[in-house]
């Protein structure tokens, strides 16, 4: 039943993602000086998505794992997005 | 040592590992004395609510204060409620029975990470002290409630953040064991034992864990924003800090409305491996029992709002929740007809276990209609904040989980012990216990349509009927509840020696020793048929 297969990640990669988090923590930060109206929160959760995407997939090793593990997580990632869109119904025609 | 003088084999409880006494409990990561550490655990916080809840009743047996003040009244039904929906309900069926049987159930050894499983009661542990301790230190015992509605919550002078830390740390408990059971089901099935070939009770853990994983963190994020508030004045939730207080609600029953399955998933798990048993008879409708399991998980995130038709949320979500709320109801009412024609055409053996699991169906029937009454647009208002809700709420909670907690204890105590109970004994505690319960709650509906408001500590004449039969419902209640678990402990060690299979079941459990073995079994068995085949052979 086991199809794991090890990897090691390179310091290179690890290096990357670390970059990459630090770089859209400032756009987080830089997001709160700019008004978006309505769209503020999409777009910082989108931001945050992003961010969960790339620790998921690279520092979580998401990427060398099977089909099945990778659509579990999608299927997660897909039940929080109808989770905010039920949510947000709530906001936008209160 | 008594069983090693009764039994052939050496059970794990006398099996002798690198720890003695005590210690060979607190320090043991067999998943059947783990499963054990949290029985008697959750036991004892069972009974410090019950007496709790009695408390209550006592209260409201006349109009007027009787035995406590509105203060001491609302700390009490907080903590009540805290200790039974946080400590007991939400952890019970799934932590007791799951980490005793699933891994026997599907033919394993243990669960895949056992020292996890030994973290997880020790968390649960700290977490139920947290609970206890919020009654006794600071600025006295919480007065929210257990749902620790904001503004409130935000700004009463009591203890609220301990309680808040408690709730926050038993959620990783439940976290941490939701992962355990689900690694342990795709990865430690026995050979042979494809997906579809999995007993029934497994699979309602394998959906139940899914909620417990993915909604705990949301509940366990939303205290800590409240508690944010209250220390760093930042206003999640607060409008005069540019907070939404209904924001509060929406995070809060996005898990607490999937916990009502994380509750009641595990209790149709352990009744729908009743009725085969005592009806000698396949589970009728195995795969719809499965889908519809999948389908109360999955439908059960988006019903949250039911909670809320009276707080002011729009229109369209009000329609959403309500339309959602009743077709949530449909693979529970899919599960009632399976159980019904389990048992339709039977070999009927009405011992303690199926009286049990019987009465599950009458009570979570009642608990489900009077749902749907409240998840009706028009009705919820009327109803909204009356003891209808109260009673709504304990006929599903307790009348279906207590009481399938109950069917299990009697239906697997003899392979979990090795001894049987007095069987006369427990059918009399149950007839005790269903008729307090019904006599307890049943009349919080009638005076909740009169307009009986709940939590509140004093009511006016017109309610005093209700409440004085619904008190002595209570008292007869406790007694019952006190007749079962003195059945249960006193035959612990003097009732006669179990059989291994002493109701002719076909699950793998049935096929080892009474109790287990350390490793539950000596080879692992293949597995070669469906689950429930009564009229051929067993499942191995």
């Amino acid at each position: 039943m086991d199809e794991h297969k090890p990897h090691i990640s390179s310091y290179l990669s690890h290096a990357r993602v670390l970059t990459a988090l630090l770089f859209l923590t400032l756009i987080t930060v830089l997001l709160t000086w700019i008004d978006l109206g309505v769209f503020t929160i999409a777009v910082t959760l989108l931001v945050a998505s992003v961010k969960a995407t790339i620790v998921l997939t690279w520092f979580m090793h998401l990427k060398f794992e099977s089909a099945f593990t990778r659509w579990i997580v999608i299927g997660t990632f897909a039940l929080f997005v109808l989770i905010l869109i039920v949510t947000f119904v709530d906001y936008f025609f209160r | 040592m008594r069983n090693a003088e009764k039994y052939t084999h050496v059970s794990y409880l006398e099996h002798e590992g690198k720890y003695k006494g005590i210690w060979s409990w607190l320090l043991s990561t067999d998943h059947k004395k783990i499963g054990l550490l949290y029985l008697y655990s959750i036991a004892f916080f069972f009974v410090v609510a019950a007496i709790l809840g009695l408390l209550l009743r006592l209260e409201l047996i006349a109009p007027g204060p009787t035995i406590m003040d509105a203060q001491m009244y609302n700390g009490v039904f907080t903590l009540h409620g805290i200790i039974m929906v946080f400590i007991v309900v939400i952890p019970g069926l799934g932590a007791v029975f799951g980490n005793f049987f699933l891994p026997i159930m599907i033919g394993a050894k243990d669960v895949a990470f056992p020292r996890l499983n030994l973290l997880s009661w020790y968390i649960f542990i700290i977490g139920a002290l947290l609970g206890v301790a919020s009654q006794f230190a600071g600025d006295g015992p919480p007065d929210t409630g257990w749902t620790f509605y904001v503004p409130y919550s935000a700004e009463s002078a009591t203890n609220v953040i301990f309680a808040l830390t408690a709730a926050f740390v038993l959620g990783f408990s439940s976290i941490l064991t939701g992962i355990n059971f689900i690694v342990t089901i795709h990865r430690m099935r026995a050979p042979g034992m494809g997906w579809f070939k999995m007993p029934l009770f497994p699979w309602s853990l394998y959906a139940t864990a899914w909620i417990q994983v993915l909604a705990t963190p949301i509940v366990g994020i939303t205290l800590l924003m409240v508690i944010a508030e209250r220390t760093l004045n930042i206003g999640f939730f607060d409008p005069a800090l540019g907070g939404d207080p209904l924001l509060f609600q929406h995070l809060f029953w996005i898990y607490s409305h999937p916990a009502v399955y994380i509750m009641i998933l595990p209790a149709m798990g352990v009744v729908t491996e009743i009725f085969p048993t005592f009806s000698q008879k396949p589970v009728f409708g195995y795969g719809a029992i499965v889908i519809s399991s999948l389908a109360i998980a999955f439908v059960g995130y988006f019903v949250w709002g039911h909670h809320m038709f009276t707080t002011g949320i729009s229109y369209w979500s009000r329609w959403f929740f309500s339309f959602l709320t009743f077709i949530v109801a449909i693979p529970s009412a899919i599960k009632v007809f399976n159980w019904i024609s389990t048992m339709y055409g039977g070999s009927i053996d009405l011992k303690p276990p199926l009286l049990y699991a019987i009465s599950f169906i009458f009570l979570f029937m009642i608990g489900g209609f009077t749902g749907l009454t409240l998840g009706a647009l028009a009705t919820n208002v009327h109803l909204h904040d009356t003891s209808f809700v109260v009673a709504h709420f304990h006929y599903i909670i307790f009348g279906g989980m207590g009481f399938a907690f109950f069917a299990g204890i009697h239906y697997w105590y003899p392979k979990m012990y090795g001894r049987m109970y007095n069987i006369k004994l427990a059918n009399i505690a149950w007839g005790v216990l269903f008729t307090g319960f019904n006599l307890l709650y049943f009349p919080l509906f009638i005076i909740g349509l009169q307009g009986m408001p709940r939590r509140y500590f004093d009511y006016l004449p017109q309610f005093h009927a209700g409440h004085f039969i619904s008190t002595i419902g209570a008292i007869i209640l406790v007694i019952g509840i006190f007749m079962m678990m003195y059945n249960l402990i006193y035959y612990r060690h003097r009732g006669p020696v179990a059989p291994s299979n002493p109701w002719k079941g076909v699950t793998l459990e049935w096929q080892i020793e009474s109790p287990p073995t350390h490793e539950n079994f000596d080879v692992i068995p293949e597995i070669k048929n469906p689950p429930y085949l009564f009229k051929k052979e067993p499942q191995t």
